[in-house]
């Protein structure tokens, strides 16, 4: 991985886009025990259906690791600083989650702040977010 | 209408293992092909101790407790009415397999909105390493919804 460097980066300038496979029951069967989330919501239909939904639905905290792969796929983990997200729609079985980000700020420190995005295949926004990230 | 005299409430501190496997599977399971999060040779080779774990792992360490849910419990929520508003993290020394991170979570913030329909909590966790280095910290905002 080459790091980009404080000096060479401008405002707007865009992430490397991230898109995953389809997030199929099995994606979330492995994410539940990986991740530890075993809220049923996310894997048991049956009480995803009691709950008053209508399918089960992708854990909040997958998107959120998939932005996390948009970050640390452009700079080492090491130069993140900071990462919220705010949790905007659930993400529903066979959603194909595009990851994008820009900059759009650079501030004292060699820190650049970032807005990012995940985003289903039809554009619906699910994450959004920020990151600050100290480059060299 | 959540007690807001919890506010400022502190967990007692919990010490967790980072696992390799749980790590690996995490990796995986999110689609990770960077070997630092896979290979433990690769990792090392980048200068971590072990594995490294990804920039949200921290919340599945705090989910390994024997109740996952302790907050919501001790606020006495309905887990039905909660949803994940959002989640933040900021970062200190890096979590590696092997490692032994301790946790400390305080309740900072409890207020309503609309009019007491939907209420929101803010958690914040914060976690040292086995060295006593700052390991970062995370907090969440939970919102518990009470349909009119």
């Amino acid at each position: 991985m080459t790091m980009p460097t404080y000096a060479e980066i401008k405002v707007g300038d865009p992430l490397p886009p991230l898109t995953t496979k389809e997030i199929t029951r099995t994606t979330l069967a492995l994410f539940a025990g990986a991740s530890g989330d075993h809220n049923p919501i996310h894997i048991d239909i049956d009480f995803a259906k009691a709950a008053g939904m209508p399918d089960v639905f992708a854990h909040g905290m997958l998107n959120m690791a998939y932005l996390g792969r948009l970050l640390t796929g452009w700079v080492p983990q090491s130069a993140l600083r900071e990462f919220t997200t705010r949790f905007v729609a659930i993400t529903q079985v066979h959603a194909v989650i595009t990851c994008t980000g820009k900059v759009v700020e650079k501030r004292d420190g060699n820190l650049v702040a970032l807005e990012i995005e995940a985003a289903d295949q039809n554009g619906e926004v699910k994450l959004a977010g920020t990151a600050l990230i100290e480059l060299p | 209408m959540i007690d807001t005299s919890y506010v400022g409430h502190v967990t007692d501190p919990y010490s967790v293992t980072v696992e390799k496997g749980r790590l690996r599977d995490f990796a995986r399971a999110t689609g990770q092909s960077d070997r630092v999060y896979l290979d433990e040779a690769a990792a090392q080779a980048a200068g971590y101790r072990g594995l490294l774990a990804p920039p949200t792992y921290l919340f599945s360490l705090d989910l390994d407790r024997e109740d996952p849910f302790y907050f919501i419990t001790l606020l006495k929520i309905d887990l039905a009415r909660v949803l994940h508003g959002e989640q933040a993290f900021t970062y200190g020394a890096p979590i590696c397999a092997g490692d032994t991170v301790t946790l400390v979570s305080e309740v900072t913030d409890i207020y309503a909105k609309k009019g007491g329909a939907m209420e929101f909590v803010h958690l914040k966790t914060s976690a040292t390493n086995q060295l006593g280095e700052d390991a970062g910290s995370m907090t969440r905002t939970v919102i518990v919804r009470h349909p009119q």
